[in-house]
């Protein structure tokens, strides 16, 4: 496939809540160039996993968290934070305190 | 006890460990019977009952009869006059956390709640992340259940607030990183192992366990909410709990309601939540900490909208104090009445004076300071800024010769 210039490739941490979406994988490999792309990419493998992550604003929801290499994406460029390859995205639920 | 219900979409799930709603990520939290609750819990009833958080019983998330941290709670409600009159405000209590039993603290609460509820549903190790005091109550209340522990903790942590977790003979990990990172980890560690994580797959019933504190103000107060209550946040979860407390007593007809007004206290170098209040937001901007108030110091506050909200609701504001301004609100509290609270309690009292200042909790009224955790436990914060002791020989000379330049630097 000389010529075809393929999307960075990244690794996904499935939560717990999510896995039966994911036929209870906890590791998902996917080809992204963003966090969005990440998530559309997801939507393409395991319909359904988008509405879980986003709201019908197309914003992640607010009790989501995601991070890029265990760095919150709200610190870095939400979700048009760029991918590379090797990077590693966790979804977490926001979880109390203290 | 009748489900976990999720508060964003209100989807229902069975009463087991489980805090999350699969559909949306949001909180689950436990559904009561009030009805029910309103025949059976009266007055009369509880006041027969030991002094303890468990005399609300009905009203906190476990099935039988406690089992873990039987005596905790009830702590004392202090009229401080001396601070009222420092602060210019007609009333003014402290509700006094910072002698809870076991490990003084407010966390004892929330973890007696989580470890009875774990011993229900029969895990034998529990775990938690910790900015310090929960661990400490975990470590110290799963020793005397004999239940195994892992606490996990920001690396950065008060020495005082690490030792007092290790001597329980807790497994303690602490974690390269600051409170928010401890949680991710620990977020990931509650998916993979089977056990009791008391603020991530418990937190629907740990967290309730908070809510004994506004039973208790309620209650001392000769059964009626104060019209203010100004409550230190972290995660923002003790705040809307209290709220959630005084609302419950109204609904059960113990109280009438008075509408309580709610006020939130931030140290400023961990403020996401005061910060949105004061700019009128209804979502905050997750921080990277950076405060001498450790137990305050998450960034990314998983209760901070519903504190929010609370505020909104309420009328109520919130404010934010810098170390310095902690430290002197720990000195005057000490001063004026005798309590030495830790770098929480700074900041609830030094934002309180900053709210009576303003206006916002106006002067004519009465209102309630909640003291959460103990200043033994962090020394460190005011080392250097108490002044020292003055040594002097056995000799009677040198005791007047001090005395005397003391009078001449007072004169």
């Amino acid at each position: 496939m000389s010529g075809v210039i393929q999307n960075p490739s990244v690794k996904v941490r499935i939560p717990t809540p999510l896995r039966k979406l994911t036929n209870n994988e906890e590791l998902v490999y996917i080809n992204a160039l963003t966090v969005d792309g990440a998530i559309n990419a997801l939507q393409t493998r395991f319909p359904g996993i988008q509405e879980r992550l986003v709201d019908d604003k197309g914003e992640v929801r607010r009790f989501v968290n995601v991070y890029v290499n265990e760095e919150d994406i709200r610190f870095l460029k939400n979700r048009a934070t760029p991918l590379k390859d090797g990077d590693e995205i966790s979804i977490i639920p926001a979880i109390a305190g203290g | 006890m009748k489900a976990l219900k999720c508060r964003e979409c209100g989807r229902e799930y069975p009463l087991t460990a489980n805090h999350v709603c699969e559909f949306d990520f949001g909180p689950l939290e436990v559904a009561y019977d009030y009805d029910r609750i309103k025949k059976s819990l009266t007055k009369a009833a509880i006041e027969s009952r030991p002094k303890t958080m468990w005399r609300y019983r009905e009203l906190l998330p476990v099935a039988t009869e406690p089992t873990v941290g039987k005596q905790v709670g009830f702590t004392p409600l202090i009229k401080t006059d001396r601070l009222a009159k420092a602060l210019g405000i007609r009333e003014l209590y402290v509700k006094n956390d910072a002698v809870n039993y076991p490990t003084l603290s407010f966390k004892d609460r929330v973890v007696s709640v989580a470890l009875s509820r774990s011993k229900e549903l029969g895990f034998d190790t529990v775990a938690c992340a910790s900015t310090g005091n929960l661990a400490n109550s975990v470590a110290a209340q799963a020793a005397s259940a004999g239940l195994k522990s892992y606490v996990f903790i920001p690396s950065d942590l008060e020495q005082g607030k690490i030792l007092n977790s290790l001597i329980y003979g807790a497994n303690v990990i602490a974690i390269k990183g600051h409170y928010d990172e401890v949680n991710r980890l620990c977020a990931e560690i509650a998916g993979k192992f089977g056990w009791a994580f008391v603020n991530v797959n418990m937190r629907p019933y740990y967290a309730e366990g908070s809510k004994s504190m506004a039973y208790e103000i309620a209650e001392q107060l000769g059964w009626r909410a104060p019209q203010h209550t100004v409550i230190p946040m972290a995660s923002g979860s003790l705040l809307t709990k209290i709220y959630k407390g005084y609302q419950e007593l109204a609904k059960v007809g113990l109280i009438t309601d008075s509408k309580p007004v709610i006020h939130g206290a931030q140290a400023t170098g961990c403020s996401p939540i005061s910060v949105a209040q004061k700019a009128g937001l209804d979502f905050f901007k997750p921080v990277k900490p950076d405060t001498i108030a450790k137990s305050l110091a998450i960034g990314t506050p998983a209760d901070g909208f519903y504190a929010l909200k609370v505020m909104r609701d309420t009328g109520g504001a919130a404010e934010d104090v810098t170390d310095d301004e902690i430290r002197d609100a720990i000195k005057l509290l000490a001063e004026t009445e005798g309590i030495f609270a830790e770098t929480a309690g700074g900041v609830t009292v030094g934002v309180a004076k900053k709210l009576i200042a303003c206006g916002k909790i106006p002067k004519d009224s009465s209102a309630v300071i909640c003291v959460t955790g103990n200043g033994l436990k962090t020394l460190d914060a005011v080392n250097g800024y108490c002044g020292k002791a003055r040594e002097i020989k056995p000799s009677l000379r040198e005791f007047e010769a001090l005395l005397a330049q003391q009078e001449k630097v007072n004169a």
